[in-house]
């Protein structure tokens, strides 16, 4: 896997709090994620989400290659993109969905650049943003992960996600950590020391 | 559905032919939103793929101005993160009174909000005809609508507030007379204001400017042409002026960070040093 790309709405601060908190420092892939929030905020999400991660977590700059074990958030009032060379972009074009940031075009950029070697996860929120572009992902090759909706806080996004396609797995949220462990090949064993040549 | 490669090829076909048959350059644009925009104008054109559309934008003007217009289009607001312009009157304005005739350019204008921003914050900090603003865009029908100043009227509520946050002294009421959903901005705003199409990817730069702003224009470039861009804004700019970018563009880690100085952290408004 290349790349994880996280999609959420209302109720999104509790919900990247229990699922990047669940997260080791050294997980293998940069994790991209849409948030919607108000036009002015600050980059204080990137704060508190620091303050319960092992991870280390960011507001995305334009041009930034991702690294693994970071977390790129999508600034307030930017659409957050994904280059083909896997580089990250940012835009002022319209809302998607009545959202800028939207789940959409950071989900259908992120299919374009990594394919098969993406993992889009969708959780609570209202409205339906993040459906097409998880749509996308899917038609992509990579992996589909969708909040369980009896879990959501708000249950609209996955649920539109739901009517839509059918995801590689609906869990909750401490199941979507241990899924997201599994498909990046996380291993919880230390790697043997090379030898040494004689 | 073709391999999504295919897409691409295409894309840059079409951008290589408009280049070489009309002069304007995206092949240096980022990708990733120039595909969206490509995509987006497709999807409302009669045409079902680009190399499709290939014939006709190469060969029939009109259907090129219209991609023109949605490759470059640009939404942006008046007083548009208001702590910028908040910023430009409590921290650049001090200096800009020294020179007995100011030059400001916005470049990259859109439809022109932010060149208007800048006429009601100068007017209002006692400018009156001692300034001028170039206000210059790639697309000339763009243009047309930042000469007629014209928005519409639900938008002007965010303007106002933002008009409001960013330190506005008078109501911005005064600045517009609203008729049905459209609002007009006061005709006198424009006296001291001159449009002309530039196109920052191929154009020289024209004169040497106190203040120059270039807000969210440069995410749009990949790096070669954001390095092009920056330069041609440096030596537009005369030593002791200032440069304003958008929120998420730094001069830091670019070969200009030495030579500007943040005037406050974090806002991405620079003063070029005296050599």
């Amino acid at each position: 896997m290349r790349a994880v790309a996280i999609g959420v709405s209302l109720g999104g601060l509790e919900a990247l709090r229990t699922l990047l908190g669940a997260l080791p420092a050294a997980f293998p892939t940069p994790i991209l994620v849409v948030q919607h929030m108000a036009p002015e905020s600050s980059d204080g999400l990137a704060m508190i989400l620091n303050t319960v991660c092992a991870l280390h977590v960011k507001e995305a700059d334009a041009d930034e290659t991702p690294q693994p074990g970071t977390v790129y958030l999508a600034p307030a009032n930017y659409h957050l993109l994904v280059e083909t060379d896997g580089r990250l972009s940012l835009s002022v074009d319209p809302p998607v969905n009545y959202a800028r940031p939207s789940v959409d075009v950071l989900f259908e950029t992120a299919a374009e650049a990594f394919g098969v070697g993406l993992v889009g996860v969708l959780l609570t929120g209202a409205g339906s943003d993040g459906s097409r572009g998880l749509r996308t992902i899917q038609q992509r090759g990579g992996r589909t992960l969708v909040q369980d909706p009896l879990e959501a806080v708000a249950d609209s996004m996955p649920r539109s996600a739901l009517a839509l396609l059918k995801p590689d797995a609906v869990l909750p949220l401490s199941g979507l950590a241990s899924r997201l462990l599994q498909l990046t090949q996380y291993s919880t064993h230390s790697t043997p020391r090379p030898t040494r040549p004689a | 559905m073709p391999s999504p490669g295919v897409h691409h090829v295409e894309m840059h076909l079409l951008l290589e032919g408009v280049f070489q048959v009309y002069g304007h350059d995206f092949r240096d644009y980022a990708e990733a939103s120039l595909h969206r925009r490509l995509s987006k104008w497709l999807t409302e054109s009669r045409f079902s793929t680009f190399s499709q559309a290939q014939g006709a934008v190469l060969r029939d003007p009109a259907v090129f101005h219209s991609l023109l217009t949605g490759l470059t289009v640009n939404v942006t607001e008046m007083f548009r993160d208001p702590l910028a312009f908040k910023t430009i009157r409590e921290q650049v304005v001090p200096h800009l009174r020294t020179y007995p005739s100011l030059k400001v350019w916005v470049a990259g204008c859109a439809s022109g909000e932010e060149a208007y921003s800048m006429a009601i914050l100068l007017e209002e900090e006692g400018f009156k005809d001692r300034y001028r603003i170039y206000a210059t865009d790639v697309d000339p029908e763009v243009l047309e609508q930042a000469k007629a100043g014209i928005y519409p009227l639900k938008e002007l509520q965010r303007f106002t507030q933002n008009y409001q946050k960013a330190g506005g002294r008078a109501a911005f009421s005064d600045y517009y007379s609203a008729r049905f959903d459209r609002a007009m901005l006061e005709p006198r705003l424009r006296e001291r204001m001159v449009f002309a199409t530039h196109n920052l990817a191929v154009d020289a730069g024209f004169g040497e400017m106190h203040l120059a702003l270039c807000r969210n224009v440069l995410i749009y470039f990949k790096p070669v042409l954001k390095q092009r861009v920056l330069s041609l804004l440096d030596t537009s700019i005369t030593p002791g002026g200032f440069l304003c970018l958008g929120l998420k563009e730094g001069l830091e880690t670019t070969e200009w960070q030495r030579s500007y100085e943040e005037v406050v952290a974090r806002t991405r408004i620079y003063r070029k040093r005296y050599a």
